[in-house]
């Protein structure tokens, strides 16, 4: 962080929470799906994950030392490991390092240290780094390992659910949707895609995990799951049956990670409730309108990138409540 | 010399003569370039038609509209198909592709002139299916073509099967356009769905 | 006035494209590779300079309250012409700018100078001036064009520098134009300071 004083609104009171202890608690958050991501990819997603994280530190590093010539470092307070994990999660486990490299230097570089470092970027670093190589690198995005084949250059690849779902919308033919994987394997982790799109399960726990530690509010997950969850249940009942339905859509590709732990950041989402819920309920409708009729298959990430522009907005109308505000008012009844 | 008031009158003339100068000025030179433009237009066509059918003295004898936009120009070898696929299944938009054939309905050539696939995925459909690139369909014969997928001999696009099925189906469906130009009556024997086999 | 000096403020000292900001859409929108890039910036240039020499003959004979409106006739005429002049004889430009070429009508930089500098000076000047700011905008838009061309593809000029897969496509695309522009004008900051 930099070192002049950040004046937020008051009151200060200190619980012995900080920058170290928030991010580290995300970070064990997502061991539970880490875990998960080893087993299933095997060796390519400990390459793809280590890589990340060693060049997200490296590049916050080398940017604070030598061109923003900054004397307190601010690498140790694990917003770079875990934008560093977070984008190795978005990424296929047989990506080419150099692209995961390329990510890195993305996520930190322009996503991050661009606008002065943590706490000052008006977008995910992650989200960043993950976008840019979907859009600059899209063949080698979306082929994904089928989980199970472990091994690290051969891995057999196939057609994500995602793919099947837009491409059963594209031709109005729903038999298409046969070929998916049952939403419980989904759920579990069965199936091709990033790899941290593979247990639906294990990063809910991980998200569970963080509610109760007080690391995140329930806002933001429920509010995209609830929306995602409302709206293709309507497609799905309501519309055509070409729409999958919201068991899988809502177990599939990045909605979980999304919601979670990407959606989440604090320094990219609005301050309180009701405005985190106007920005839940957006970005799970948004993800719903990009995943059917945009032309990527995934919009979890474009949803989220969306809503953060949004969020100084968001902020402008649900400020937090002024210390001693409702006592003025209880005072003058 | 002392700037004009800003009378009506002054207002109305001015306007008036900077717009009959301006007229007169385009009206010429649209007159100068009507000629070269209309050329370079027709030779685009021609060009692109050559193109397809590999074959520089191509010359159209006949030009027939089919369903839904196709456009059969028929040469003495062969014909162009300015094509598109029939299901509309592509992954964003639509392709509309010409296509090459001769007589034994083998692909000469291939050209996508309209394509709103994504960049990188499914828009390299205009190299992808060239002589010498990997899902290269030069040579072999239209109407049954499918992805290897759909247990065709045609590799598709790493990452983009939906699109190389509706670009399949858009050439498929130059072979059953032109074939039923040239044998008329009989029912063409085609696959405009690549994917129906599989369902 | 200088007219050096004049040509020196429209390159670097008030760069229309990294200084002035002004032009965006086609400074965005046609600089997916430097070669597109510099057409465009030529184009304007061409459009500029001339408009630049007729408005300040006729600056005198058209009423202030209608200057705004006989202005645009005499730009949109030029660039009409323009247009055409590239349909017929210039056919691979037209392929690739031909939907920005009737942009040039609405690009602030051409009814900005004229309202700035060619209402205000004589013709030898705005000619100079026209030139100044189109080699400005051209530059602008070749280096934009030329960073892109060679993120995206590894190409610059259509030269191969290094393997198209290796490209990071998003730069011949939108987004990247923004990243790359925004980059370029914190660079081009830091060297004026």
């Amino acid at each position: 962080m930099s070192n002049r004083l950040i004046v937020s609104l008051s009151p200060h009171v200190h619980s012995g929470d900080s920058v170290q202890k928030n991010m580290y608690g995300v970070c064990l958050a997502l061991v539970p799906a880490l875990i998960a991501s080893l087993y299933f990819f095997g060796l390519g997603a400990a390459v793809v994950l280590i890589t990340s994280i060693v060049s997200c530190v490296m590049f916050e590093w080398l940017i604070s030392k030598f061109i923003l010539k900054r004397e307190k470092l601010s690498i140790l307070d694990g917003s770079a490991i875990l934008t560093g994990l977070l984008l190795g999660f978005n990424l296929p486990s047989n990506l080419p390092i150099w692209i995961v490299v390329v990510g890195a230097l993305v996520a930190i570089g322009i996503g991050k240290m661009t606008f002065g470092g943590l706490g000052q970027n008006p977008f995910n670093p992650a989200l960043v780094g993950r976008v840019f190589l979907l859009i600059s690198f899209p063949a080698q995005m979306t082929t994904w390992p089928v989980s199970g084949t472990v091994g690290y250059v051969d891995a057999q690849t196939g057609a994500t659910p995602l793919s099947l779902m837009k491409w059963a919308i594209q031709s109005g033919d729903a038999s298409v949707l046969n070929d998916m994987p049952s939403a419980l394997s989904l759920a579990i982790g069965q199936h091709g895609g990033s790899l941290g799109e593979v247990s639906a399960i294990l990063l809910l726990l991980g998200c569970l995990f963080m509610i109760w530690r007080k690391i995140i509010t329930w806002h933001i997950p429920v509010s995209i799951l609830g929306t995602v969850a409302l709206l293709s249940g309507l497609l799905h009942y309501g519309v055509s049956d070409v729409y999958a339905d919201p068991a899988s859509v809502l177990c599939s590709g990045g909605l979980m990670l999304g919601a979670c732990f990407m959606a989440t950041d604090y320094v990219t989402s609005p301050m309180v409730a009701k405005g985190q819920i106007i920005y839940g309920v957006c970005i799970g409708l948004l993800t719903i309108i990009i995943r059917n009729w945009g032309s990527y298959p995934e919009g979890m990430s474009f949803a989220i990138l969306i809503m953060n522009a949004f969020t100084p907005l968001i902020n402008t109308y649900c400020k937090p409540r002024r210390f001693g505000e409702v006592i003025r008012k209880e005072a003058k009844k | 010399m002392k700037k004009l008031e800003s009378t009506w009158y002054n207002m109305a003339i001015v306007l008036t003569v900077i717009s009959v100068v301006a007229g007169a000025a385009l009206a010429y030179v649209n007159e100068m370039t009507k000629g070269p433009i209309a050329e370079i237009q027709q030779r685009n066509e021609a060009q692109a038609i050559k193109a397809v059918l590999c074959d520089e003295n191509a010359v159209v004898t006949d030009t027939i509209e089919g369903e839904a936009g196709v456009v059969v120009y028929l040469t003495d070898n062969g014909a162009a198909i300015k094509t598109v696929d029939p299901q509309n299944g592509s992954f964003s938009g639509g392709l509309t592709v010409m296509v090459g054939l001769n007589k034994e309905f083998q692909v000469l050539g291939y050209t996508v002139l309209v394509s709103n696939e994504t960049p990188g995925l499914g828009a390299k459909a205009s190299e992808w299916f060239q002589k010498g690139n990997k899902g290269d369909i030069i040579g072999k014969r239209a109407g049954q073509l499918a992805t290897t997928k759909d247990n065709g001999d045609v590799d598709a696009i790493t990452a983009s099967t939906i699109t190389s099925r509706s670009f399949l189906r858009a050439v498929n469906n130059a072979y059953a356009e032109y074939a039923k130009v040239i044998t008329p009556g009989v029912a063409a024997d085609v696959h405009t769905s690549a994917t129906s086999q599989n369902h | 006035m200088n007219h050096l000096k004049v040509l020196w403020n429209g390159i670097i000292k008030e760069n229309p494209t990294f200084v002035l900001l002004l032009g965006m859409c086609p400074t965005l929108g046609t600089t997916s590779s430097a070669l597109n890039g510099m057409s465009m910036g030529l184009a304007t240039m061409a459009v500029l300079i001339f408009s630049n020499l007729i408005i300040s003959l006729i600056k005198n004979l058209v009423p202030d309250m209608v200057r705004i409106p006989a202005f645009i006739v005499v730009i949109a005429s030029l660039v009409t012409i323009l247009q055409m002049c590239i349909k017929a004889f210039a056919p691979e430009i037209d392929k690739s700018l031909g939907l920005f070429i009737p942009l040039i009508v609405v690009n602030c930089i051409i009814l900005g100078r004229a309202e700035a500098f060619a209402a205000k000076n004589g013709p030898i000047a705005s000619i100079f001036d026209g030139i100044g700011m189109g080699l400005g905008f051209t530059l602008g838009l070749t280096l934009l064009g030329a960073v892109r061309e060679l993120l995206g593809t590894g190409k610059v000029f259509s030269l191969t520098l290094f393997p198209d897969n290796y490209g990071a496509l998003v730069f011949v695309l939108a987004p990247g134009a923004f990243i790359a522009l925004g980059y370029l004008i914190a660079i081009v900051n830091k060297l004026k300071k």
